[in-house]
């Protein structure tokens, strides 16, 4: 026993073998970091093409020319009874015929020459006479005087200064004339014409002239389904995590469902879409194209992400906690609600957010349920007709106005802000509730 | 078991003269506090005791000793139901506590662990202040009226668990920053912090370098004036150091149990004598 225990064991390879092998190894080590350094780059490289790419088409969106005139209010246009509390004549006011005689004295533009004035009434927007009505809705004192007023240009005018109609183009080929061309010029000469920060990007609802389209309706929506998925899917997802990972007996039974929700995580999200129109719309009766129903829809995709992700953080929590809690005399639920969920937060808040940043961009089952609508008005409640973020901006890159195809890399922008400030949020609150045992 | 070959022969020369000074309560004197009856256990198909049959007394140290997987342990949280948590455990017997059946219909256990508290192998304080750490148990127990009932409850414990000096100044700093002693008797302070009557101790210097060890058994000696304390130990020089009473386990069954004296100088059964001369385990 001893004999064999004391001497050494034959080596089989000579010095020089085992120092090749050595090197292989190290060479070995040194191939898998570069392949890691590559996979990393090519990602990387991905990555920026991205950016730059709707970055370099969308920035433009969130400036929007417009033409800087003096405007007379005139009382006998707008107000003919003189009594500035009758808001019924002044919402049938005609305040773009007030905005195009302003253009017209800009650009001395004849009285008569219909022509004429029908080609430099073009130059503004339609959303002009909106424009007015609600400045001087919002301040009546305005009619009688005189006052300058940013009003939005037509897309054209905003498609050449920003560069997308080119000046060389033979005129019958461009949507703008060499007469208009003139005047903007002229305009452009004495200030009167300039690209601003675009406000109604983020206020205005859907619109058929890209100038006054905006993405107001569709945010409301989002923040309205957001919020339903987060009241509705985590604290049921959290239920139900709980439920199942400390009072479920282990049967047949507690693992089909185990295994049914692990199997619903992975449910493309259009037949959740197809669940939602034969549930909430067909058989519950609700209204089409409501934030509700979308966030119900959502909620249900959202639901298995949570489940997964909280009972992983339960399994993680220390067997030695939950003993140390039973053992000073506190009952389960006490010992769930003091000790265990508490430690869960951050696992329960990284759940939470990379299900909502999922469900916020999901545009497939929404498309199910008639979210897909040309919607003006703000959504006063969950109930009224509304878009989403990410529908938009499928409605928009599929229309055909030039001034569309800036407006959908700019949503596109807005969305991804969005999604990247979410998943920070989710980084600092993991970090914030994070407790080392 | 990892008992020190070269120290064996001092801790059984040391031992009776040690114990005798520290016995406090003459034999005819002892009063009964636990009594297990005929207790049988299974982990599903696994049996894990058999017919043990044990008298723990009031007001002095009984230390459970035995190689790894006798069950000392399973034995230790049948006393305060710790194994009902455990699926698949299945018990059969009477334990009495002062003469009632603990595991009765009517016997709730939140309650039953509030009489007999449990400190842990490896320091597991609650990822809290130290302050919240000890007022936690009075707390669910509804044992304060006032906050200033809590701080003297937590003062109080943290005093008799011989921390009290060492933290007085950081009370609202989290418990698990500070060493494993110190943890260990911040669980010890958390454990008497609701007065349990019996201290339950699943070897709790295990994971403790021997000077905070030292320190925790000097903290036994003084805690079992007012307490009955049940140990788990792998130390045989720390069941001869801090018992009266010593229970020998053996592969589920108790083999012996015996003034600790008798158990380390005299044992009556040889599995005994080869157990804690060395000879195996």
């Amino acid at each position: 026993m001893t004999d064999i225990a004391a001497s050494s064991l034959p080596v089989f390879a000579t010095k020089a073998e085992i120092s090749k092998r050595l090197r292989q190894r190290h060479a070995a080590e040194r191939r898998f970091r570069a392949y890691g350094i590559a996979a990393l780059l090519f990602g990387l490289i991905f990555l920026v093409v991205l950016f730059t790419s709707i970055i370099g088409k969308g920035w433009t969106a969130f400036l929007q020319t417009s033409v800087h005139v003096p405007i007379y209010f005139d009382p006998a246009e707008i107000n003919p009874s003189g009594n500035p509390a009758d808001r019924d004549e002044l919402m049938r006011a005609d305040y773009s015929k007030l905005a195009r005689d302003a253009l017209f004295k800009a650009l001395n533009v004849g009285a008569d020459d219909k022509k004429e004035r029908r080609a430099a009434g073009a130059l503004l927007s339609r959303g002009v006479d909106i424009q007015l009505r609600n400045a001087v809705l919002a301040d009546p004192s305005l009619i009688g005087q005189t006052r300058a007023e940013w009003l939005l240009a037509s897309d054209n005018v905003d498609a050449f200064l920003k560069g997308s109609i080119d000046r060389e183009t033979p005129p019958d080929r461009r949507p703008l004339s060499d007469q208009q061309l003139t005047w903007i010029d002229q305009l452009a000469a004495k200030d009167m014409i300039a690209k601003r920060f675009n406000t109604g990007l983020f206020v205005n609802g859907a619109s058929s002239d890209p100038e006054t389209a905006g993405l107001g309706v569709a945010l409301i929506g989002s923040a309205y389904m957001m919020l339903i998925v987060i009241l509705l899917s985590v604290p049921l997802g959290v239920a139900a995590a709980v439920y199942l990972e400390e009072f479920a007996p282990k049967s047949k039974w507690s693992d089909i469902i185990e295994v049914n929700i692990n199997n619903l995580a992975a449910v493309p999200s259009i037949v959740f879409g197809l669940l939602g129109l034969a549930i909430f719309i067909g058989f519950l009766g609700l209204p089409r194209s409501a934030s509700l129903v979308g966030g119900l829809v959502l909620s249900l995709m959202t639901l298995p992400t949570i489940i997964i992700a909280t009972r992983a953080a339960i399994k993680s929590v220390p067997p030695s906690i939950r003993e140390a809690a039973l053992g000073v005399g506190a009952s389960k639920m006490q010992v769930i609600t003091h000790h265990i969920v508490p430690l869960t937060v951050p696992g329960i808040l990284t759940g939470m957010i990379i299900g909502l940043v999922r469900a916020i961009g999901e545009t497939a089952p929404l498309l199910m349920i008639g979210m897909v609508a040309f919607v003006v008005d703000y959504p006063k409640t969950p109930l009224s007709p509304a878009t989403a973020l990410p529908v938009q901006i499928y409605m928009w890159a599929t229309a055909a106005e030039r001034g569309f195809i800036e407006r959908t890399a700019g949503a596109t922008i807005v969305l991804l802000l969005f999604l990247v400030v979410m998943n920070s949020a989710a980084v600092y609150l993991r970090q914030k509730f994070e407790r080392k045992w | 078991m990892e008992v020190d070959v070269e120290a064996r022969p001092t801790v059984r020369v040391q031992a009776p003269t040690a114990i005798e000074a520290k016995e406090g309560v003459a034999p005819e004197q002892r009063e009964l506090k636990f009594r297990a009856t005929d207790v049988n256990l299974w982990y599903g198909e696994k049996q894990a005791l058999f017919d043990v049959n044990l008298d723990i007394f009031d007001r002095s140290v009984t230390a459970l000793i035995g190689p790894s997987g006798c069950g000392k342990s399973t034995f230790l949280r049948c006393l305060n139901r710790m194994n009902d948590t455990i699926e698949g455990c299945r018990m059969t017997g009477d334990i009495r506590l002062d003469g009632e059946d603990i595991y009765a219909r009517d016997v709730d256990p939140v309650q039953l662990r509030a009489r007999v508290g449990m400190v842990f192998q490896k320091p597991n304080p609650f990822p809290k202040t130290i302050f919240e750490n000890v007022a936690y148990a009075p707390r669910i127990h509804g044992l304060c009226k006032s906050k200033a009932d809590l701080e003297e409850v937590v003062v109080k414990s943290l005093q008799r668990a011989g921390l009290y000096e060492e933290v007085k100044d950081r009370l609202d700093e989290p418990g698990t920053g500070l060493s494993g002693g110190q943890q260990q008797r911040l669980c010890i302070a958390r454990a008497i912090s609701v007065n349990p009557e019996v201290l339950l101790m699943d070897e709790p210097c295990s994971a403790l370098d021997p000077i905070a060890t030292a320190r925790i058994e000097t903290l036994i000696d003084e805690l079992k004036k007012s307490f009955c304390i049940v140990i788990v130990t792998h130390s045989m020089q720390q069941a001869a150091r801090v018992s009266q009473r010593t229970a020998f386990f053996h592969l589920g069954k108790l083999v012996e149990v015996d003034d600790t004296v008798k158990i380390f100088t005299n044992p009556a059964d040889t599995r005994t004598q080869d157990y804690v001369t060395g000879r195996f385990g």
